[in-house]
């Protein structure tokens, strides 16, 4: 777990880099190993609740899980599953990575100048509880149904959370960093470079991994109204179109699946060692 | 060891405070931090500025290094006055400054950017000896203890080469033990490296234990009180006369009994 172990012996005034928690060594594995299996076994249990509390209350409340692997299987077999996945997971990139690509250099910036957040933080303080579904029907009259309308509600979702979390970010740094920088004879620009810039990385990274949620959560809805493909239109067309709801299930499944796939790829980001020591001063 | 005549150090004044004082203005109230500072440190000198917490010992020190402009008097160094922080003289925190980052060559590195590749990692690999982080080159501040990371701190500062150094309150953050040990380290490398140091403290031990002079300084707004030269030899016998006396002149100064 710790990579910093892996250092030379011989510095008695060495912290230990794992922290002593209440898991004895000698049982470490074993007990890793239970406790990695136990979410499995509680959704299998939850599976096997949900398998026999639909068959004995055959109303249409909720189709069973095999028919919901049915569903799947049926999704995969006319090739819509994955095509569905991808289109949705485009939209996500494409609207994500524009709001990271434009709202982190710009709240970064207002952090650093204050008065530039002076001008900025009212407007952003307006704007930003808006939902981003609201802005629906504007995004279709400007976009009409299509990609594009959906990347730009998936940006919008994304834009604000992130500006803030970078604005946030850069009034964290300590000014003894700063000062330090200065010290050294940094010009501004250096300081911004190599002073602030890693400083407010693990800071960003959880912003990144915050914003991406909601990008997900965003590109389903859009998905039902602005656009004729992806997993929330699945959902949406599946009712629609015959009541099919073992699709609607199935499409959150996948919904489900790949949004955990996404917050891990994140995760494993924060686990990096130049990132590590933002999170772990606190743990230890 | 070489053995060092405190008197004979202060012979060119490397760091001018003339007439210094400092306003701050708050909420519409202005608080005198400073008044009236008059100093003069010696190249190569170890002067301790020593007074209660909050007193504006550390302002004067960031005025002193170019963080801070003073409201009224100059500050010079070698004759030019001080207006910006200047890699010549660099300012050390409590370990707090060191960054989290970078590992601990990259730290010593940070300031370095100007020399050729082979300086740099010579410059890094001379500091990691001074200040015995040797087999930690590539751990991360959050893996080294406090007296570490302000061992490393001070490598960092002295790699650039400076020819002063401000210390604020250094080992105020450590405990008992590796206080007194990072004590004799600083004393061991102002030895050998013959740095102008201004040395922030409030600890009267600290600054008979380890000073040319030490600069006694009132409360707010600080005034000097008196500037009392600690005319012992390194290695200070902390027990000797001397150094008592020294050392309870100072708390009567303050206005402390020596008793509890």
């Amino acid at each position: 777990m710790s990579p910093g172990s892996a250092r030379g012996e011989g510095g008695e005034e060495q912290r230990p880099a794992v922290s002593t928690g209440p898991v004895h060594d000698s049982h470490a594995a074993t007990m890793n190993w239970r406790v990695q299996w136990r979410p499995l076994a509680f959704i299998a249990f939850l599976l096997v609740l949900w398998h026999y509390g639909v068959k004995h209350e055959p109303s249409h409340l909720l189709p069973g899980p095999w028919g919901v692997v049915g569903g799947l299987v049926d999704l995969l077999h006319h090739g819509l599953l994955l095509k569905y996945v991808v289109a949705s997971l485009y939209r996500v990139t494409w609207g994500f990575v524009l709001a990271v690509v434009t709202a982190i250099p710009l709240g970064l910036a207002a952090g650093w100048y204050r008065r530039a957040e002076m001008a900025l933080n009212p407007i952003v303080q307006l704007l930003r509880p808006i939902s981003p579904l609201a802005w629906i029907p504007i995004a279709i009259l400007w976009f009409g149904v299509g990609d594009l309308a959906a990347i730009f509600l998936i940006y919008l979702g994304c834009f604000f959370p992130l500006m803030l979390t970078a604005m946030g970010a850069v009034e964290n740094v300590p000014s003894v960093y700063i000062r330090a920088g200065r010290n050294f004879g940094l010009s501004q620009s250096e300081v911004i470079w190599r002073v602030v810039y890693p400083a407010v990385i693990p800071q960003l990274i959880v912003g990144l991994r915050i914003t991406l949620g909601i990008a997900w959560l965003v590109v389903v809805a859009a998905e039902m109204i602005a656009v004729d493909s992806g997993l929330g239109f699945l959902i949406v067309d599946a009712r629609n179109a015959g009541n099919r709801y073992d699709l609607v299930v199935a499409g959150m499944v996948a919904i489900g699946v790949i949004g955990l796939l996404l917050d891990l790829g994140m995760r494993s980001l924060e686990k990096a060692q130049s990132f590590r020591w933002g999170y772990t001063e606190d743990e230890a | 060891m070489t053995l060092i005549e405190p008197m004979e150090v202060a012979v060119k004044a490397k760091l001018c405070v003339e007439q210094v004082g400092m306003v701050f203005e708050r909420d519409g109230k202005s608080t005198h931090v400073l008044e009236n500072i008059d100093l003069e440190v010696g190249d190569g000198e170890f002067v301790c500025l020593l007074g209660p917490s909050g007193c504006g010992k550390t302002t004067l020190l960031n005025a002193m290094a170019g963080f801070l402009a003073p409201t009224s008097g100059t500050i010079r160094v070698d004759g030019e006055p001080v207006r910006r922080p200047d890699p010549r003289r660099i300012f050390v925190f409590q370990e707090r400054g060191v960054f989290p980052w970078l590992t601990v060559e990259g730290n010593i590195e940070f300031g370095l950017f100007k020399l050729t590749r082979a300086e740099r990692a010579a410059r890094v690999a001379q500091y990691i000896r001074m200040v015995g982080l040797k087999g930690f080159e590539k751990s991360y501040p959050h893996d080294l203890s406090g007296g570490m990371k302000q061992r490393l701190e001070v490598a960092r500062a002295l790699a650039v080469n400076p020819d002063m150094l401000f210390l604020d309150e250094p080992f105020g953050a450590l405990d008992s033990i590796t206080r007194l040990i990072m004590r004799g380290e600083l004393l061991r490398i102002w030895e050998a490296e013959r740095k102008t140091i201004v040395f922030v403290t409030h600890d009267i031990d600290e600054a008979v234990q380890l000073a040319d002079r030490v600069v006694v300084m009132s409360a707010r707004p600080a005034t000097i009180q008196q500037i009392v030269p600690i005319d012992i030899a390194h290695p200070r016998d902390i027990s000797s006369a001397r150094y008592l006396e020294l050392r309870d002149g100072i708390f009567k100064q303050i206005g402390l009994a020596h008793r509890i």
